[in-house]
């Protein structure tokens, strides 16, 4: 019975992909092992394995095809003696036939239609329209071109492009002195940087994830966010710690956290964590010019979403600064990196039930830019939280007693929080969705604090 | 206590000159922590305070085959390590006082100063983290091509810390121009070596990584310049690190709230009678005609009147003003 190749999920949050490349045309003979075609997936280009033997009897996506669906067909496999008008199999039942990573094809978690994205009300020139991670790429770039101190140095950086293609071309154009392969050696990789720094150089660590930071987390406070103060004012330390953080897309506990309210805790640091294009180019490149040791959190998920960004090299996003990315009435809703689009998407629906939401994008977690949410709130009298973060001493628990101290005689409802549960997060689909803030629960809790049902 | 013996120093020689400097930097660094000890039993210094006493060969030995322009950065028992990079005593001891005239205007304590001026980049009170600092600074001197070596300091409790063998592997893969001196002074805290390190020779910690290593009599402060010598030499020429493993001994606890029951009060005076390296260089120069008697004595006369301006200027400089609680918390707020 012929079998159906299906175009295969390579990484956790690919939805979709580019066919590159045929290595194999109609009517070859293919063994287990053979190398059928080159797939780009959104961080790499990775080749895509037989697992069965046969013939190609037909191929069905053409090379060059980008947006190819995870589990469209795209070429049916014959079997000795069958031809093409065998009865194909129903695509519904057909298993997919191979992907060599055993991940599952995504069923949840798909990224926010690129539709969804409004246009940038900040961005002013000309602007291209890129991804977030070409846009964080093309931050670091520019930063390297202007200032000889500034490096790369992470896991995967240089030779590989970066494990989630953020460093895509560094190497190429800056050289191996300036993009630097680490070993897996978080902790004293953070060491290094923070040493470095403390003698003038800018250094970018990359956290492959931020998960891997807490193995240097003793470097980034004891002693990058530390040291300014315990030096009299002496020892500053420029330097930049970025990589993507909070949940992808069905990694489990150890590889989802949301460190956000970790670092804000922190006097010392600053910690920024953008969720558009022009942000995450504007803000890291702030970041790499500060004097104070930064932390900016990136997102896995927003790396392949597409914003108009703009071409300017010397388009800066100050640090600290939240910004009105939705006016409304009503009530306030806070959001940071991804969270953002779900609260825009949340203040869309809300808006056909005749609630005008404010979706106010923090931006910077550290200094928090409070003068933004208390104008905001003392406009809309109320206020929701978006964070993946746990609820305990999280950044909404920071909100709600900011509004106690600044807000208070405008306050009609309890400050409400949507966040991460309370728990490890679980790699089921099920589990993991409602681990998750979602569009859903914003649209309920802002409605809750609106007394609507 | 094999390596520190009482055998006369056979490292090459230092000129005269150089030794009478050696003894006058060693007494001082002696003198200043007999006071600090001093001042924090009468409640004008606080919290941890780790005093160098019978280690001083080290840093003396070091810093004089080191440059000014080389960097320097070590644990929390680092008073000695400041004197002798040429910080003030003054500024040190008001720092230990917890005064605005200290070097991190009272913010930092025993365990956090710094200066960026003399190139001498802390004072860090967690255990091993110096060493990827370190590692760091010698990252930057490859990188600004400077010439620069850094001196990176650590005990030989912190060389089972993860960090450490992580940078011996980076400093080693990269060719960084970094010293690593363990001072092996037998005791981490209240553990003796051979109850926390599986292999006690510790200078061998970088043949994973093909670091070369040597033990040294860190009681000779001769012996220790020779060494230094030769191993900044090599991390200088680009060949990367090296590892100097210098045998010592401190006569006080592991700070001074330590009742140091861990080892006999025999232990102790056996190495203050037989391997001071104070007192051996004193003999040595007398014997050899280099310092008579008048000569040293002056010499430890300068040395009291400097830790004695430096005792009045930390007891006089006033404490912080309250404004500064929160300054210095960012450059850019």
């Amino acid at each position: 019975m012929p079998i159906e190749l299906l175009m295969p999920a390579l990484s956790p949050t690919m939805t979709e992909g580019k066919l590159s490349r045929w290595l194999k045309a109609e009517g070859d003979r293919v063994k287990p092992g053979d190398m059928i075609a080159e797939i780009e997936t959104d961080k790499a280009t990775m080749e895509l394995e037989a697992i069965d033997e046969g013939r190609i009897g037909k191929i069905l996506v053409p090379a060059g095809t980008e947006n190819v669906p995870v589990n469209t067909p795209i070429a049916v496999l014959l079997a000795d003696g069958e031809n093409l008008d065998a009865k194909m199999p129903a695509p519904r039942a057909a298993a997919p036939a191979m992907a060599l990573p055993t991940a599952p094809a995504p069923t949840v978690a798909a990224p926010a239609p690129r539709a969804m994205v409004p246009a940038e009300p900040e961005a002013e020139g000309a602007t291209t329209r890129i991804t977030v991670r070409e846009a964080l790429r093309d931050a670091m770039a520019e930063e390297m071109r202007r200032d000889p101190k500034v490096f790369l140095m992470g896991e995967e950086v240089a030779e590989y492009q970066g494990a989630y293609k953020v460093s895509q071309g560094l190497l190429q154009e800056f050289g191996a002195k300036r993009v630097i392969d680490t070993p897996i050696t978080e902790h004293a990789i953070a060491g290094v940087g923070v040493g470095a720094a403390f003698y003038g150089l800018r250094p970018i660590v990359e956290f492959m994830t931020f998960n891997f930071s807490m193995q240097a987390i003793d470097q980034i406070i004891n002693s990058a966010a530390k040291t300014l103060y315990m030096s009299g004012g002496q020892l500053g330390c420029p330097i930049v710690f970025r990589g993507p953080n909070g949940a992808a897309s069905r990694v489990a506990a150890q590889h989802s956290q949301d460190y956000s309210s970790w670092y804000a805790h922190i006097p010392g640091l600053k910690v920024v964590a953008p969720w558009s294009g022009a942000d995450a180019k504007g803000l890291l490149k702030s970041a790499i010019r500060d004097p104070d040791p930064v932390v900016f959190l990136e997102n896995e998920i927003l790396y392949g979403q597409s914003f108009d960004v703009p071409v300017s090299a010397d388009h800066l996003v100050p640090i600290g600064e939240a910004i009105v990315r939705r006016a409304g009435s009503h009530v306030t809703l806070t959001a940071f990196s991804r969270g953002v689009g779900m609260a825009l998407e949340a203040a869309g629906a809300l808006a056909k039930d005749g609630i005008e939401a404010e979706v106010v994008d923090l931006r910077t977690l550290r200094p928090l830019d409070t003068a933004t949410i208390v104008a905001s709130v003392k406009k809309t009298n109320r206020l929701v939280s978006i964070e993946e973060g746990w609820p305990f001493a999280g950044i909404g628990s920071e909100l709600a007693a900011v509004m106690m101290e600044q807000a208070f005689d405008w306050l009609d409802a309890p400050v409400l929080r949507v966040h991460g549960a309370d728990v490890p997060l679980p790699y089921a689909a099920n589990l993991e969705k409602l681990a998750l803030p979602t569009v859903e629960k914003i649209v309920a809790a802002a409605k809750s604090v609106c007394y609507r049902t | 206590m094999a390596a520190a013996s009482k055998r006369k120093p056979t490292a090459p020689e230092a000129g005269t000159a150089d030794v009478l400097t050696f003894f006058r930097q060693m007494l001082l660094i002696r003198r200043f922590e007999e006071k600090a000890g001093q001042l924090y039993g009468m409640g004008l210094i606080g919290g941890f305070c780790h005093l160098y006493i019978g280690q001083e060969a080290v840093v003396v030995g070091m810093e004089a085959a080191m440059r000014a322009s080389d960097t320097v950065i070590t644990g929390y028992r680092d008073h000695g390590h400041m004197l002798v990079k040429g910080m003030d005593p003054k500024g040190v001891m008001a720092e230990l006082t917890g005064r605005r005239g200290g070097y991190s205007k009272g913010k930092g304590g025993s365990m956090h100063m710094f200066s960026r001026e003399k190139n001498f980049f802390g004072g860090h009170g967690i255990v091993g983290a110096q060493v990827s600092l370190g590692t760091g600074l010698a990252f930057a001197h490859k990188y600004l091509d400077n010439g620069n070596v850094c001196a990176a300091y650590l005990g030989d409790g912190a060389v089972n810390q993860g960090q450490v063998s992580e940078s011996f592997n980076m400093a080693a893969l990269w060719k960084l121009p970094v010293v690593y001196v363990i001072e092996n002074n037998k005791y981490g805290m209240g553990t003796s070596i051979d109850r926390a390190s599986a292999r006690t020779e510790l200078h061998l910690r970088g043949q994973s990584y093909g670091i070369p290593g040597q033990s040294v009599d860190g009681m000779d402060v001769v012996a220790v310049k020779a060494a230094g010598d030769k191993a900044v030499a090599h991390a200088r020429s680009g060949k990367g690190p090296y590892i100097l493993e210098m045998m010592t001994y401190r006569y006080r606890g592991h700070s001074m709230s330590d009742p140091g029951k861990y080892r006999s009060k025999e232990e102790v005076a056996r190495m203050r009678q037989e391997h001071d390296p104070i007192d051996r260089l004193r003999e040595r120069l007398v014997a050899d005609g280099l310092a008579d008697e008048d000569a040293l004595k002056a010499i430890d006369r300068e040395v009291r009147d400097l830790v004695s301006a430096a005792t009045e200027f930390a007891q006089a400089s006033p404490e912080p003003d309250p404004a500064e609680l929160y300054t210095d918390v960012l450059v850019r707020a």
